[in-house]
């Protein structure tokens, strides 16, 4: 034997591979503000845009007189729709089949919304010269709640496409109605129900939310006149996606297109969609000649670049008496706000919302959601998840607490009962999913014995009681969910965004003295692609991670993509990065095999090298090969190292995770106080534990402020309520509790190294814990279903609603 | 975000700055640590052509405690305060109240004169200068002038500073006995939803003096005399402290806003005010 088993491990760890907790080396820029963000491009002579927005919610815009914002000393021009006309790009369209006004073609339809683009020396006289432009308005009645926008009285938003009965998704009844979705037997499910022992009923409302990443959205535009070219950096998830839609819309041709997304600061779902700035600031610079920088502030980014959420569902649900789920019914209204510029696979109007039968074996299920166009800001990503999945997640989550309610029985036990189990996989869902693997029971078991979950329900039981004899004014609330998600969108042949595949791709490059470059079509936000990807190549070819560089971003240079989001980079590029190494090392086999003078078959992979089988003492290292790939005529094979490999997915990833929080609820502020918070996530196979922990840490936080206050919200006039961080609740370090973070490791069958992808686990996950402890904590006192967010006052009215203030 | 245009003008003394408000008038704005002007700003919710920053004028920044007075400077910030070992000696409660405002990196730069002149009622230090009984010294182009804090305020950012005037010092006497400010919010940085600032002591089990004052609760902070005058009187008993609450919510006048409706701040209030009174017995 050449190798011992210890430098065999040696050799191993020195690759800092998959399962290493290898510190994130994007960070060093990070954490010395080295980073280069779209507002940090500055060219020489750029120019700077702003918008006029709308201050109303619906009016006619009867005039924009920009002529004494003309006269201001610095000003360029003032573009309006009547611009923007004659190139056909007044509107746009959506990635929802939509579309959607660039500049204001005669109405506004939200607050917030572009009416004209100022481009000016500097973004200081830009601003100016915005106060300066006089809009005239006609106000209009305004509708905010879409239960209303199909009454006889409601105005009609959409003028221009009110005729139209079909839409991009099938029939429309009415002018404010978008489209209908149904997927699953709806007969069977009603015959379900009807003859139900139990059945639960619960309308759960999922609030209107942002992503509010730290970094808000902007562009940089630059069309070289001379040569044709036009460079446009940007905060996009999704840059090769942003190059065919600008070439479409533009007329120039692809190739004449340079997108880059430089760092970005934070995404979440909130970059994923194609903006107005974006297109003014292309328009700006074939106009101008010069590069035109636009960059929204926190306040434009709130209210006007899109939005999460806004789903109403009803549901219900049918049981035995003994706690066996016969069926699943929902029907949601969703708000989409003045335009469909939902971010969803062009089949998915409701994204994956069909996941709503979450992690349990329900024979009967039927969904229908219906689209309604309000005078709200169009968006509708998915924050921080896959295509709706958090709002099926909540849904069942939900209506698994209201059922057990309706059993009497302890919410952790139905689950247990009702869970998918492990021989039934891979499942079948009622609404049409192939969940790929999960042992659910396990998870569960762990995570309940791992809180000390039967304790906290004596507990629980004592504080009831303390506080009926007046001992005590706070509740106690345990907050459980068992979350699965649907990621890695998706396989080509039902995912797509406007006609494109959602494959992803890596290419490799070998360097001659054994160091490699690897690019793909997917774009960081701060996930830590390039420390996680090389981790995964490490592991496939053999070379140290610490000698690979990962490049994402730039059109140019990286292969075709469908960028960063719904948790698709591990389960589609992860995939991707895997096969092209596998490539990689085919070919090097042959060329080790040449060199060791030995037949294809009488080698074998060991880590970093090719060894003889039999003859340990003789091999070659990966970097011998890539040495020798470049200086050697080796007979039948090309030299060079080089791989590329575009992967569709034969199915999504499903991700699962077992989530407990405990809270102390004091009835009389408000006030909740998190004292535990245990999460379990399944990833599958785990590229880096520390990261995959920050990921759940992130994720946490942001499911805390949704369930706990943080919402977009709009009064009757369709004035933004919440438009900055001080309504906008954002966690601090001192609102953000302990977390345990755990796991179970099941790998997906279908994916090279058996990774789901974790990054939007525990927004899924953590949305329904944090809502589910705070229902849970009134429960003793006949509370059903309370709606998020759960703020001091919501609280404070639920306890009054409930009785609890007649003593105080 | 971006303000619209001003000249800016830094004094290095008060007669200095006096005399360029007095010059500039109304189209000049004086700003301090510049925390709210700043913001309603860049919102051009407030224009100004002028701004007169204080920075450069030293003698605003300063704490001094002597004769059982304590002085401070409009221009010391609340970090100042915090770190002011002589003042938390001589007034506790004043680091107590400045740690629950915004978070470190406004209160290096905010400051008291700023917090207690603006008059915005979301503003902690204003309600805690009534019940410290404190005066603040204006100057102005007819000299200097003393006004109560408990007179001070008129309605939502109007108060007895004339136009003209600058608040250059806050005077207040040492403080004896037990403190609290309470506040709830809804997150660190955050305005108070409710807040009260008591100071009580004890002579035996006797209440001897009572001061107690409320934050955001109305359009200006809100002295409650009567309530504090009940509790001198019948002590801190579970009924007497139920009834100075009761007393201090006559007094009241919340707003729906974000944080909640007034319904619900009513009841906060009395809950915060009723911690903010025990533990201020406690120490006493």
């Amino acid at each position: 034997m050449s190798a011992t088993a210890e430098s065999v491990q040696e050799r191993r760890a020195a690759l800092k591979g998959l399962g290493t907790s290898r510190k994130r080396v994007e960070d060093a820029r990070f954490t010395q503000g080295k980073g280069n963000y779209v507002d940090d491009i500055k060219l020489p002579d750029m120019l700077f845009g702003d918008f006029v927005r709308s201050q109303h919610a619906h009016a006619r815009v009867k005039s924009i007189d920009t002529s004494a914002a003309m006269e201001l000393p610095g000003v360029i021009a003032v573009l309006t729709a009547k611009d923007l006309e004659p190139l056909n790009l007044h509107w746009m369209p959506t990635l929802a089949g939509d579309k959607q006004m660039v500049l204001a073609d005669g109405k506004v339809l939200f607050q917030g919304q572009e009416i004209a683009f100022v481009i000016a020396e500097d973004r200081y006289i830009a601003a100016d010269a915005v106060d300066l432009v006089k809009v005239e308005f006609e106000e209009l009645p305004v509708l905010v709640d879409p239960f209303k926008a199909e009454l006889p009285d409601a105005p009609i938003l959409r003028e221009d496409i009110a005729d139209e009965k079909e839409g991009a998704h099938g029939a429309r009844r009415h002018p404010n109605h978008i489209f209908t979705w149904e997927q699953g037997d709806k007969a069977a499910t009603e015959s379900v129900l009807s003859e139900a022992d139990v059945v639960a009923e619960e309308m759960v409302y999922y609030h209107r939310t942002h992503p509010c990443p730290m970094e808000t959205c902007g562009s940089v535009a630059s069309m070289d006149k001379v040569n044709g070219k036009l460079t446009l950096w940007g905060t996009f998830q999704a840059p090769h996606v942003v190059r065919t839609v600008a070439s479409l819309l533009s007329g120039i041709a692809e190739h004449n297109i340079r997108v880059v997304s430089p760092d970005i600061g934070g995404g979440f779902g909130n970059k994923v969609g194609v903006y107005p700035g974006y297109v003014c600031s292309i328009v700006a610079s074939i106009v101008t000649g010069k590069p035109v920088k636009w960059v929204e502030d926190r306040m434009e980014n709130l209210s006007a670049t899109a939005f999460a959420r806004d789903y109403w569902m009803q549901g219900k649900i049918a049981a035995t008496k003994d706690g066996k789920i016969t069926g699943l019914w929902c029907h949601t209204t969703a708000d989409h706000g003045a335009f469909d510029a939902c971010a969803d696979p062009t089949k998915y109007p409701a994204g994956f919302m069909s996941i709503c039968t979450g992690s349990y074996d329900i024979p009967t299920a039927y969904l229908a959601v219906d689209g309604i166009y309000t005078n709200k800001a169009p968006g509708g990503v998915a924050y921080r998840c896959s295509f709706r999945v958090t709002e099926a997640a909540y849904f069942i989550e939900r209506m698994i607490e209201v059922l057990a309610i309706k059993l009497n029985m302890d919410a952790a036990e139905l689950r247990a009962k009702n869970f998918i189990r492990k021989d039934q996989f891979p499942y079948q869902s009622a609404l049409g999913w192939e969940y790929d693997s999960g042992d659910y029971h396990t998870a569960w078991e762990k995570a309940l014995e791992s809180v000390g979950y039967s304790k906290l329900r004596e507990e629980q039981a004592q504080r009831v009681e303390d506080f009926k004899a007046g001992k005590t004014r706070k509740l106690m609330g345990i907050g459980l969910c068992h979350f699965t998600e649907i990621v890695g969108a998706g396989p080509v042949k039902n995912c797509d965004i406007l006609g494109m595949g959602m494959f992803d791709s890596c290419e490799i490059r070998i360097h001659p003295t054994g160091s490699a470059l690897a690019r793909l079509g997917t774009i960081s936000q701060g996930q830590g692609h390039a420390t996680t990807f090389a981790q995964i190549l490490a592991t496939e070819i053999g070379i140290s991670a610490d000698d690979i560089t990962i490049e994402e971003g730039d059109t140019d240079t990286a292969p075709y993509g469908l960028g960063t989001y719904g948790s698709r980079s591990t389960p589609v590029a992860g995939a991707a990065t895997a096969m092209a190494g596998r490539k990689i090392r085919a070919k090097a086999q042959m060329i080790a095999a040449y060199l060791l003078e030995v037949h294809d078959n009488d080698i074998e992979w060991e880590v970093d090298r090719f060894v003889v089988k039999g003859a340990p003492e003789k091999f070659k290292t990966m970097k011998e090969i890539a040495y020798a790939s470049y200086n050697q005529a080796i007979p039948g094979v090309e030299p060079g190292l080089e791989a590329v490999s575009y992967y569709d997915p034969p199915n999504m990833t499903y991700p699962f995770g077992a989530y407990v929080c405990v809270m102390d609820v004091d009835v009389d502020t408000g006030v909740s106080d998190i004292r535990q918070f245990y999460a379990l996530d399944d990833c599958g196979t785990r590229i880096n534990p520390m990261i995959i922990e920050g990921q759940v840490h992130g994720g946490l936080t942001e499911a805390l402020a949704i369930a706990l206050g943080q919402e977009i919200a709009y009064d009757e006039l369709g004035n933004i309520k919440t438009g900055t961080l001080m309504d906008f609740f954002i966690p601090t370090s001192w609102e953000t509790p302990n977390y345990e973070t755990d796991f179970t490791e099941t790998p997906s069958p279908h994916h090279p190294i058996g990774a789901k992808g974790v990054g939007e686990s525990p927004n899924v996950g953590g949305v329904p814990a944090f809502s589910n402890a705070i229902n849970d904590a009134f429960r003793a006192f006949g509370l059903t279903h309370t709606h998020m967010p759960h703020d001091h006052w919501r609280i404070w009215k639920t306890a009054n609603e409930l009785g609890l203030h007649a003593d105080s | 975000m971006i303000t619209g245009n001003f000249e800016y003008h830094q004094p290095g003394s008060i007669p200095e700055a006096v005399a360029l408000l007095s010059k500039l008038g109304d189209d000049a704005r004086v700003i301090a640590g510049g925390h709210s002007l700043i913001p309603t700003m860049k919102l051009r919710l407030a224009m100004p052509e002028h701004l007169i920053d204080l920075q450069a004028v030293k003698e605003l920044k300063k704490i001094s405690v002597s004769g059982g007075e304590i002085c401070i400077g409009a221009m010391t910030t609340q970090a100042e305060l915090i770190a002011s070992d002589e003042l938390h000696k001589a007034a506790p409660i004043v680091r107590e109240t400045s740690l629950q405002i915004a978070d470190p990196q406004v209160r290096y730069m905010g400051t008291i004169g700023g917090n207690v002149a603006n008059g915005d009622p979301g503003n902690d230090m204003p309600a805690l200068m009534q019940c410290l009984n404190a005066n603040f010294t204006l100057s102005g182009p007819d000299g200097e002038r003393t006004v109560n804090a408990r007179e001070f305020y008129e309605a939502a950012y109007f108060t007895a500073r004339d136009d003209l005037e600058i608040l250059t010092e806050i005077r207040f006497p040492t403080c004896t006995g037990g403190y609290a400010y309470e506040k709830q919010k809804r997150k660190i940085g955050d305005y108070a939803t409710a807040a009260a600032a008591v100071l009580l002591t004890k002579s035996g089990d006797s209440c001897e003096s009572a001061s107690i004052a409320l934050t955001n609760l109305a359009d200006t902070p809100v002295y409650c005399e009567e309530a504090s005058q009940q509790l001198v009187s019948n002590g801190l008993g579970d009924d007497s402290v139920k009834s100075a609450v009761a007393s201090a919510m006559g007094q009241i006048d919340p707003v729906d806003d974000n944080r909640g409706p007034a319904e619900f701040k009513r009841h906060a209030a009395a809950i915060i005010l009723r911690k903010a009174i025990q533990q201020a017995w406690a120490r006493a």
